[in-house]
């Protein structure tokens, strides 16, 4: 019957307000700055560099093989490889980044530096009110601004920094059972050869 | 003590005029009830403007502005300040001549309203003998006003929303004109006064206003849906719909100038309210008879903010109606609905009193407004989706 | 004649004027505009209020925006060459708008007579024109009408041809 929608839109809306005066879990918004929503496990905005540790200069898991810097389709990452090599969490001597620049002006949060990083040394951040006055050099974070320990990344990405983790020592114990299983075998061989070349 | 706070305004004007000398007592009392017209209008706009806000917030499940001031009541006012402040800007090949004139000629023929309109007992600034067709004749040069301003912006979207508007306002003026013109035929005048003298007496407690009438009843609806067409409101807005036409004919207008539109529309929509509230909800006189004693005044603003209430309410609902389809709606179906209201009304006048006119003119207003409503809902031209896809 | 007759007077002939000595046609129709409105001010200093509100209503509400809309769909907005804006008949123009004045001005004089302005002016309602519409004058009420019909039917058929001849 015409007219009969309009009625219950009207319904709809009238319900829609005065409801909104009686229960409060029927406004959909929040009052932003007082409040904030929590943000999912998923969210992504920017990214930041991973590091183990208390010393984030020590620890940084980046090792500065620039396949990020390659990927990155709008090319907002700038990497300065090092001189020389400082060891890592194995202990094996390996390059760092001199200098790693982020212009979050450009960056589009496409994650693509997170999905080709073979060292899990770069991952995305929450972090959204970046918003600054100086429109030049504000924006462009550097090594120091970018680097947030693994504790954090636990806090941000649970059940990822825990998968992430999981890789890293497995990958570490695979490493150690195979540098033991190679002493052993050069041990044996070295105590084999000695016998043989006596005999 | 009941009369006294009904005639407060007038009791008031009086004595004000009693200090200027005889020859310009007139004329000082209508330059008092201009000043207090002009004054009044925009302090009620800015509520309305605050209201709609927080409304149209509210019935979309969030909160409205509620930061400046508490529950943001001084919102109207930093509105007012950022469009006082704003850079004036005028685009360099538009009609400057004319791009100044169009707001304001918006805002004084949306004033010019007011004058025949009783806001209360004796509270009306000229008593107009053809007050209704003062009406409308301003209203009619509201149109004129539009099509200048999307005219000298010398734009694209501004004209197409000038003539948008343009043909909207000329298309529901006849439906508005008909509607009303039902309130005149059974009152015998077009002086509002006596409009609503005739609505102001009650068989026992119930008043005779005209919208409890079944010919008012349509009348009234008609009224509203012709009332939200003219004044460019939802659902009607494609003319100024902000996520189609940019802003229809005042895109180039920033500033004062658009706040002058602004200004335009809801004194636009306050002035046709206030007509709605004295043809059809019977104006100053209240609903109920052991209700007189509150002032009529406050009986007229209370109509006048509940029709605006109802405006908001509408805009908060409905979705915005394309071109063609309101132009079909308008005069595929209100308009034959309107003609057939002016013969209802005269049934209705010519049956005499008792239950037959009632049960008679419903039935006729009933029968008609299913009829053609089937046939306006009839979708024949619109058959199940059929699908083509590449080879 | 009271100083308010002449300004409005004044504003009607100078509406006119401008409305065919200005280069911009939409100025011109808006120029018109401002001498039916100018009109519609003297018919109530005249106190005929209801073919004031009239005038207003139907010329600038409907005519003036039927102006309008033709100078759009019809020619944009660029001012006509230099010396376009009068035509080169321009002296025969002249003459028969001079000869209709004339013949105009004889009537209304003639038919005045000897009552001077001052007699006072029964105040008519609106009551009485629609009883004298309804009552005297019903035949040419119901000829104007069917010629708006007609009109109406005549613009929905013109539009209709159109549409038809499109496909």
């Amino acid at each position: 019957m015409l007219g009969e929608g309009i009625l219950k839109g009207l319904a709809e809306t009238a319900r829609n307000f005065v409801g909104s005066y009686v229960s409060k879990e029927r406004l959909t918004t929040v009052e932003y700055p007082e409040q904030k929503i929590a943000p999912v496990e998923a969210t992504r905005d920017f990214p930041f560099l991973v590091y183990d540790g208390k010393d984030w200069d020590a620890g940084l898991r980046c090792v500065s093989c620039q396949i990020c810097e390659k990927e990155c389709p709008p090319k907002c990452i700038f990497i300065e490889k090092s001189k020389d090599k400082k060891p890592d969490a194995t202990g094996k001597p390996q390059f760092y980044p001199a200098r790693f620049d982020i212009d979050i002006s450009v960056c589009m949060s496409c994650q693509i530096c997170v999905e080709v990083c073979p060292f899990d040394a770069i991952k995305m951040d929450t972090e959204f009110e970046l918003s600054t006055t100086d429109r030049f050099g504000g924006l462009l974070l550097d090594r120091e601004q970018l680097a947030k320990s693994n504790e954090y990344y636990h806090q941000i990405h649970p059940t990822e920094a825990a998968a992430v983790d999981a890789r890293l020592a497995a990958e570490r114990a695979a490493a150690e059972a195979k540098a033991k299983a190679a002493a052993k075998a050069a041990a044996a061989s070295s105590a084999a050869n000695p016998a043989g070349g006596e005999a | 003590m009941v009369e006294r706070l009904d005639q407060l305004f007038v009791l008031l004007s009086h004595w004000l005029v009693s200090f200027l000398p005889a020859g310009l007592q007139q004329a000082g009392g209508i330059l008092i009830g201009v000043v207090v017209i002009v004054c009044l209008y925009p302090a009620l706009f800015a509520i309305a403007v605050l209201m709609e806000r927080k409304g149209l917030g509210r019935m979309q499940n969030r909160y409205g502005p509620n930061r400046v001031g508490p529950y943001g009541i001084l919102q109207p006012v930093a509105d007012g300040i950022k469009s006082l402040t704003k850079e004036d800007i005028v685009p360099l090949s538009a009609d400057s001549a004319v791009h100044f004139l169009a707001p304001l000629v918006v805002v004084v023929t949306s004033f010019m309203g007011f004058a025949v309109m009783p806001m209360g007992r004796n509270m009306v600034l000229v008593d107009l003998d053809a007050g209704l067709l003062f009406y409308f004749a301003m209203g009619a040069s509201t149109e004129l006003a539009v099509f200048m301003a999307g005219w000298s912006s010398r734009n694209k979207y501004s004209l197409l929303g000038a003539m948008r508007a343009v043909a909207q306002m000329i298309s529901y003026e006849v439906p508005l004109l008909l509607s009303s013109l039902a309130v005149v035929m059974i009152t015998g005048s077009l002086s509002l006064t006596k409009i609503v003298a005739a609505q102001n007496s009650y068989t026992g407690i119930f008043p005779h206003w005209y919208i409890f009438t079944p010919w008012g009843f349509a009348g009234f609806l008609m009224y509203a849906i012709s009332t939200t067409a003219e004044t460019n409101r939802s659902p009607f807005d494609l003319p100024e719909g902000e996520s189609e036409i940019v802003a229809g004919y005042h895109t180039e207008y920033s500033g004062f100038k658009f706040a002058l539109f602004f200004l335009g529309e809801y004194v636009a929509m306050f002035s046709i309210s206030g007509l709605g509230t004295t043809l059809f909800l019977g104006g100053w006189s209240a609903p109920f008879s052991f209700l007189t004693w509150i002032p009529s005044w406050i009986w007229f603003f209370s109509k006048l903010m509940l029709s605006i209430c109802v405006f908001i309410w509408l805009r908060g609902t409905l979705p915005r109606l394309r071109q063609d389809q309101l132009m079909n709606f308008a005069w595929k179906f209100v308009l034959p609905l309107s003609l057939l209201n002016l013969l209802v009304a005269a049934m209705w006048r010519f049956l005499g009193d008792g239950w037959e006119r009632w049960v008679f003119c419903s039935a006729v207003l009933l029968v008609a407004y299913v009829v053609v409503g089937l046939q306006e809902m009839r979708s024949d031209h619109f058959g199940p989706r059929s699908y083509r896809y590449v080879e | 004649m009271s100083v308010i007759s002449y300004i409005l007077a004044a504003i009607t002939v100078g509406g006119g004027l401008a409305a065919v000595l200005l280069k911009n046609m939409v100025h011109c129709a808006l120029a018109v505009s401002l001498a039916f409105a100018g009109l519609a001010l003297l018919f109530l200093d005249l106190d005929a209020q209801f073919a004031g509100f009239v005038q207003i209503l139907v010329y600038v509400g409907a005519v003036a925006i039927l102006v309008v809309f033709a100078i759009l769909l019809t020619r944009s907005s660029e001012t006509p060459k230099d010396g376009g804006v009068f035509s080169p008949t321009w002296l025969a123009g002249l003459v028969v708008a001079a000869a209709v004045f004339a013949v105009i001005g004889w009537a209304v004089l003639n038919s005045v007579g000897g009552l001077s302005y001052e007699t006072a002016v029964p105040a008519v309602t609106v009551q009485q024109i629609g009883q004298e519409l309804m009552g005297r004058y019903v035949l040419p009420l119901e000829i104007v009408a069917l010629l708006l019909t007609v009109a109406t039917i005549g613009a929905v058929i013109v539009a209709m041809h159109e549409k038809e001849d499109a496909k």
